[in-house]
């Protein structure tokens, strides 16, 4: 597999940042309260993502070690700027639904994540390709998340009648409200889950989960300013 | 040989109490109640009992089938469920929002939880309260031809709004009333605890400290203070008894240890009376007793008993 379409299946299937890595939690239950919402806000983290990854890949070089993180966070506030203005300009309407979680981007964790462990060490092409990898698989997740939500709670596909078109159908009206977002990304999580086992189980093995998920600081991009190190790496480090 | 004899582990004290013994005397207690609600609301009333019923078996059934389960169906604890969720619906509820609900309180509340005795709140009440959000308009409409005097709102919605006087206590005591199934007649109620407290299923503490906490707060704080027929129409509207007798004493999520329970019933008395008096809704017994079992591992944590001989060495220890 060719590197470029590797970092982008990556960041769909192997380490979906919504379903897999469970990043960006904050947008992904907040906005998802229809399909448009979720898309809207899913390709507004994809042109951060990309753009920053590819700005912060361009100057890993300049950017002293000591002061990463705040160098990290004027480059992703700058352009969140941009795509806000941009967004209160053309599409007034998606802005307004989306609120305050739109300048929230800043400190999502996928974009800072990402940049940490994959910008910073690598060369700016593959940098915008594991940006369009993990923000299309954002989108992903935050379309798919909205599009059920959408679908029970409103009865609506992408704002068209849907189920409500059929007579009798009461919305599920839980499911636009905040449990209902809980609840359905509990299920595909699971979902998710079944999906992986099985894969698994024909031999194709999947990434194990790095980082804090697995307890493996040793590949952690953040390991060395990590406060919350698990108890073996630490023992070990002692002895 | 394993017929005769049943291993177990001590204390070996025999008594014929089973779960669904225990199941049974509940749902022998709640037939007055029941019984009363079909008479009350009509045949629509019975069709949604015995659809929620089917729903909540149904629903166990096909999840222990799933994930390759014993079948609990026999310790009756479904039928339970459902029926107590259906005696907590208006009557006039389409037959499809009920089937959600038991779905809801047996896939999500109960057995992804671990099956009976894991689940962190009463099923019934958990569906119930994804319907009330759910269905919003559905669960609060009460509107019946039946009860001209009571124009679709609830007596407690009525006392909210028009004051004490809009109400007939007696009409309250006797069920005659709007509401949901099984809630609206005291009388069928009480007759139904009195069989369980007379069976030992259930012991007073969890009601009377849920009750009298209720009373001092709504004498204190309510709508008209100090005043004991608004009092007694507090008490007898909405699912108070019910849920002061049927579902704040589910043995799973409630506590065990004595203390724990008077504080338990003495947290739902309070919640409750908040969520009558400063809420949002007429009612809020559901909410109460749900935020209430959440509470209950913390409860129980606190009001362990000494062990019998152990308070001077546990001392020495600290």
């Amino acid at each position: 597999m060719n590197k470029y379409v590797e970092r982008v299946y990556n960041g769909v299937i192997k380490e979906n940042p919504t379903f897999v890595l469970m990043l960006g939690m904050c947008p992904t239950l907040a906005v998802t309260s229809s399909a448009i919402n979720g898309l809207g806000m899913g390709l507004s983290t994809l042109v951060v993502l990309v753009c920053s990854n590819l700005l912060i890949s361009l100057f890993r070089k300049v950017i002293p070690n000591g002061v990463r993180m705040p160098a990290y966070i004027v480059i992703v506030a700058s352009l969140v700027t941009v795509v806000q203005f941009l967004m209160q300009a053309y599409l007034p309407s998606l802005s307004k639904a989306l609120g305050v979680y739109i300048p929230l981007i800043v400190v999502n964790c996928i974009i800072l994540g990402r940049a940490e462990s994959y910008a910073s060490k690598n060369g700016p092409v593959e940098s915008i390709f594991d940006g369009i990898g993990m923000g299309l698989g954002f989108t992903m997740g935050l379309t798919i998340i909205g599009l059920i939500r959408e679908i029970l709670g409103a009865g609506t596909f992408f704002g068209l009648p849907f189920l409500s078109a059929i007579k009798g159908f009461t919305p599920i009206t839980i499911f636009i409200m905040a449990p209902g977002a809980f609840l359905v990304l509990a299920f595909l999580v699971a979902g998710m889950n079944i999906i992986r086992k099985k894969m698994e189980a024909k031999g194709k093995p999947l990434a194990e989960p790095a980082g804090c998920l697995a307890g493996d600081c040793a590949h952690c991009g953040q390991s060395a300013m990590c406060t919350g190190k698990s108890a073996a790496q630490s023992e070990t480090k002692q002895s | 040989m394993s017929e005769k004899f049943k291993v177990s582990s001590s204390p070996h004290v025999r008594a014929k109490d089973s779960t669904s013994r225990i199941m049974l005397y509940v749902i022998i207690a709640l037939l007055p109640a029941t019984l009363f609600g079909i008479y009350n609301f009509g045949f629509h009333a019975l069709i949604l009992i015995l659809v929620t019923i089917a729903s909540c078996m149904a629903s166990e059934w096909i999840f222990e089938k799933i994930v390759h389960k014993k079948n609990t169906l026999p310790d009756l604890s479904a039928v339970v469920t459902g029926l107590l969720l259906a005696l907590n619906l208006p009557a006039g509820l389409p037959w499809w929002e009920a089937v959600i609900g038991g779905v809801f309180s047996i896939v999500i509340v109960k057995m992804l939880f671990g099956g009976l005795g894991q689940n962190f709140m009463n099923p019934a009440l958990g569906g119930r309260c994804f319907l009330l959000i759910a269905f919003a308009a559905d669960m609060t409409n009460f509107a019946s031809s039946k009860f001209e005097a009571y124009s679709g709102a609830t007596p407690l919605g009525m006392i909210r709004n028009d004051g004490i006087s809009s109400v007939k206590v007696m009409d309250m005591l006797t069920g005659r009333i709007p509401g949901t199934i099984g809630e609206t007649s005291v009388i069928a109620i009480l007759i139904g605890a009195i069989i369980l407290i007379l069976l030992g299923v259930i012991t007073l503490r969890i009601p009377a400290a849920y009750i009298i906490t209720f009373s001092v707060f709504m004498l204190i704080f309510g709508k008209e203070r100090f005043d004991l027929t608004y009092l007694v129409a507090e008490l007898c509207g909405g699912g108070l008894m019910l849920g002061a007798f049927f579902m704040a004493t589910d043995y799973v999520t409630s506590p065990i240890t004595p203390a724990g329970q008077i504080i338990y019933g003495i947290c739902c008395g309070l919640l409750t009376g908040i969520f009558r008096c400063f809420g949002a809704n007429a009612e809020g017994v559901s909410f109460a007793i749900i935020l209430s079992n959440l509470l209950v591992p913390i409860i129980e944590k606190f009001t362990v008993p000494k062990a019998f001989g152990m308070v001077k060495e546990a001392k020495k220890n600290e």
